[in-house]
């Protein structure tokens, strides 16, 4: 019961933590609002016409700063979260994240948990074949390709494939705009085939940490007395590599696991980019460039509150899988 | 090779000798020299850029633009008429600096807030971490877009700010942990017990038996600088008028180097970029490698088959 209350505490203060870095930075640094709206419309609107459009949606920079802030707070927990003040002037913001997240949810939430399912299935039968094929040649590779910025995989896997075959791939946007959104093959297929580049990005730059923190892991595992016990007992080998070693050396894989899942809407920014897919990664770059504050806010909140849930699932999680957790409460 | 890193490590304290140990144990591992000599070139690069080209202003658009490779041009200009391997050999500089800088001053933060949490102890204990563990799951992407954004024109020196802010946390845990089980060995009894400062205590006796740890995350924070820097710079939150690799990303995106043709302007630096990650990387395995006899690579004496 204490260890809840320690994590619900933990939670709540991160979340305040966030939340307050979110509402200063943008305004103690240069750069307002006005100014960027101003530029967009080329100063064909007056500086007091835009000002007072943006108060009508919710923007007031005259009153007090701790004024603004409670209103702030209390807004990011009712649900309130405003409209946008940037490109997309006036709409909803949560009608804008709606519209974002199931894509990012959709490419980099799959991805991610495919890369840690695969990641970890690799890692053990390197680990538990120490000195095999698989675990001459994998390590060095991962070591690579687990330091190759993003957006560069994505740059090259778009020139190979896209480019150099005659857009055999497509490389642009989340669906091909000629199509009507709707459950038709067509349809369908287009989406597919849109993600396939960015999540073979995501999974190629991903998936070589996990391998090799589970190949370390398996091989620390199986040098354990519980090991040797088993292989003593004459257990089917399958059985001691999979309950006995994988399901020990897999938890300290599980926190890193949780960060990256809640890190999932947040960490694909550069992948989004560089594809032009409208996730919510892309909303974040679009709202900083157009110093869209309410769009900001909202989402840089979503980003933190994904993080501190995963925690608290993996927390859970931690405690079902592992008996030692458990009797330490 | 075994036996040779094995005397290293267990002769690294008598000071004399640890230099020819470290070097004896990278000679010994391949992955550790391969990522050493990739430092060493590109180290070499920043330092005496003029040694490799012979082009003084890389950003002037001095050429024709759109050439094809040639012995004048070892990559071609780009769609802006410059050299783009000069551009290359002036970039290194900066974008080596970023990753050595922000790295060195991300492992300095992290050794003070990590190593005086765990001796501390207490309430600056619980204070310290909970602050590490807040800057650790608050997401730094997004915080370093917004940072960068609005800290003004993206000057180097805000970008090393951002980086070293958000790049700190992640080791402060791992060395404050290790700082907590060293606490109770018995070398540190001694040493308190012959009445020594505490000051002396942690710098004499403390960090030198974290150097393996502190140095891995150098490597580590070092890569993330790297990697982050160039993906601020790729999206034109840096100074679009600097020489570094991710500001030359930035342009043949900018341009659509790879749609029109020009898929070097684009490759080149991001390659650059992602050797000297490489680099870092492999060094730092190479280390978990020294440190850790059982992950080394096993020499294959299969007697079956």
């Amino acid at each position: 019961m204490r260890f809840i209350l320690r994590r619900l505490g933990f939670f709540v203060l991160t979340l305040w933590a966030a939340l307050t870095l979110n509402f200063f930075i943008p305004r103690f640094m240069p750069g307002d609002p006005v100014d960027a709206l101003i530029v967009r419309t080329r100063g064909r609107v007056t500086r007091e016409s835009l000002e007072g459009m943006l108060t009508s949606f919710g923007f007031k920079p005259d009153t007090n700063l701790l004024v603004q802030y409670l209103d702030y707070l209390g807004h990011m927990f009712t649900g309130d979260w405003g409209r946008s003040i940037g490109q997309t002037l006036g709409e909803p913001v949560t009608s804008l994240i709606g519209g974002a997240l199931p894509w990012t949810l959709g490419l980099v939430g799959i991805t991610t948990v495919l890369a840690f399912l695969l990641g970890a299935f690799i890692g053990t039968v390197a680990g538990w074949r120490r000195g095999g094929t698989l675990d001459a040649i994998l390590p060095p590779i991962f070591v690579v390709t687990s330091a190759l910025p993003y957006f560069w995989v994505g740059l090259l896997l778009i020139l190979v494939f896209s480019e150099w075959t005659g857009g055999l791939l497509p490389s642009n946007f989340n669906y091909d705009t000629s199509i009507v959104p709707g459950f038709s093959p067509g349809f369908v297929g287009s989406v597919l085939t849109h993600a396939i580049l960015p999540a073979a990005t995501l999974l190629i730059t991903t998936i070589g940490g996990w391998i090799l923190t589970m190949r370390n892991n398996m091989i620390t595992t199986l040098a354990e007395d519980y090991v040797r016990m088993a292989r003593a007992k004459g257990l089917n080998p399958r059985r001691i590599m999979y309950a006995y070693a994988a399901r020990n050396a897999v938890l300290p894989n599980l926190a890193g696991f949780a960060m990256s899942l809640g890190f999932v809407i947040s960490g694909a920014i550069l992948i989004e980019y560089v594809f032009n897919y409208p996730g919510v990664g892309y909303l974040l770059y679009n709202s900083v460039q157009n110093v869209d504050y309410p769009l900001m806010q909202a989402l840089f909140m979503l980003f933190t509150v994904a993080v501190l849930v995963a925690l608290l699932i993996v927390d859970i999680a931690t405690v079902w899988l592992d008996p030692r957790a458990r009797a330490k409460g | 090779m075994t036996m040779a890193t094995t005397t290293a490590l267990t002769t690294a304290p008598a000071r004399t000798r640890a230099g020819s140990g470290l070097w004896r144990a990278i000679r010994g591992n391949r992955k550790a020299l391969a990522g050493t000599v990739i430092l060493f070139v590109f180290t070499l690069i920043a330092l005496f850029p003029g040694l490799f080209t012979s082009v003084d202003d890389p950003s002037e658009l001095a050429f024709e633009p759109r050439l094809e490779p040639s012995t004048a041009h070892l990559l071609g200009t780009t769609g802006l008429g410059q050299d783009i391997y000069s551009q290359l050999i002036h970039g290194t500089r900066e974008s080596l600096v970023i990753a050595v800088v922000a790295g060195a001053l991300a492992t300095v933060l992290s050794v003070l807030v990590g190593v005086s949490a765990a001796y501390l102890g207490g309430i600056a204990d619980d204070l310290l971490s909970l602050l590490t563990n807040v800057v650790l799951v608050i997401p730094a992407f997004p915080l370093v877009i917004i940072l960068a954004k609005y800290a003004g024109t993206g000057s180097l020196a805000v970008i090393l700010a951002v980086l070293v802010f958000t790049g700190w946390s992640y080791g402060a845990n791992q060395l404050r942990a290790q700082a907590l089980s060293l606490r109770n060995r018995e070398f540190l009894e001694s040493a308190r017990a012959r009445g020594e400062r505490r000051s002396y205590i942690i710098v004499r006796e403390v960090l030198p038996t974290m150097t393996s740890l502190i140095v891995a995350n150098f490597l580590g924070a070092a890569l993330y600088s790297l990697l982050t820097a160039a993906g601020l710079q790729f999206l034109g939150l840096g100074d679009p008028n600097s020489e570094s690799w991710g500001t030359m990303l930035y342009w043949a995106q900018n341009q659509q180097a790879l749609q029109t043709g020009l898929p070097l302007w684009s490759l080149a630096p991001g390659l650059c970029v992602a050797l000297l990650g490489v680099a870092f990387a492999l060094v730092n395995y190479a280390f978990d490698e020294i440190g850790n006899p059982a992950l080394r690579p096993v020499r294959r004496r299969r007697k079956r088959a």
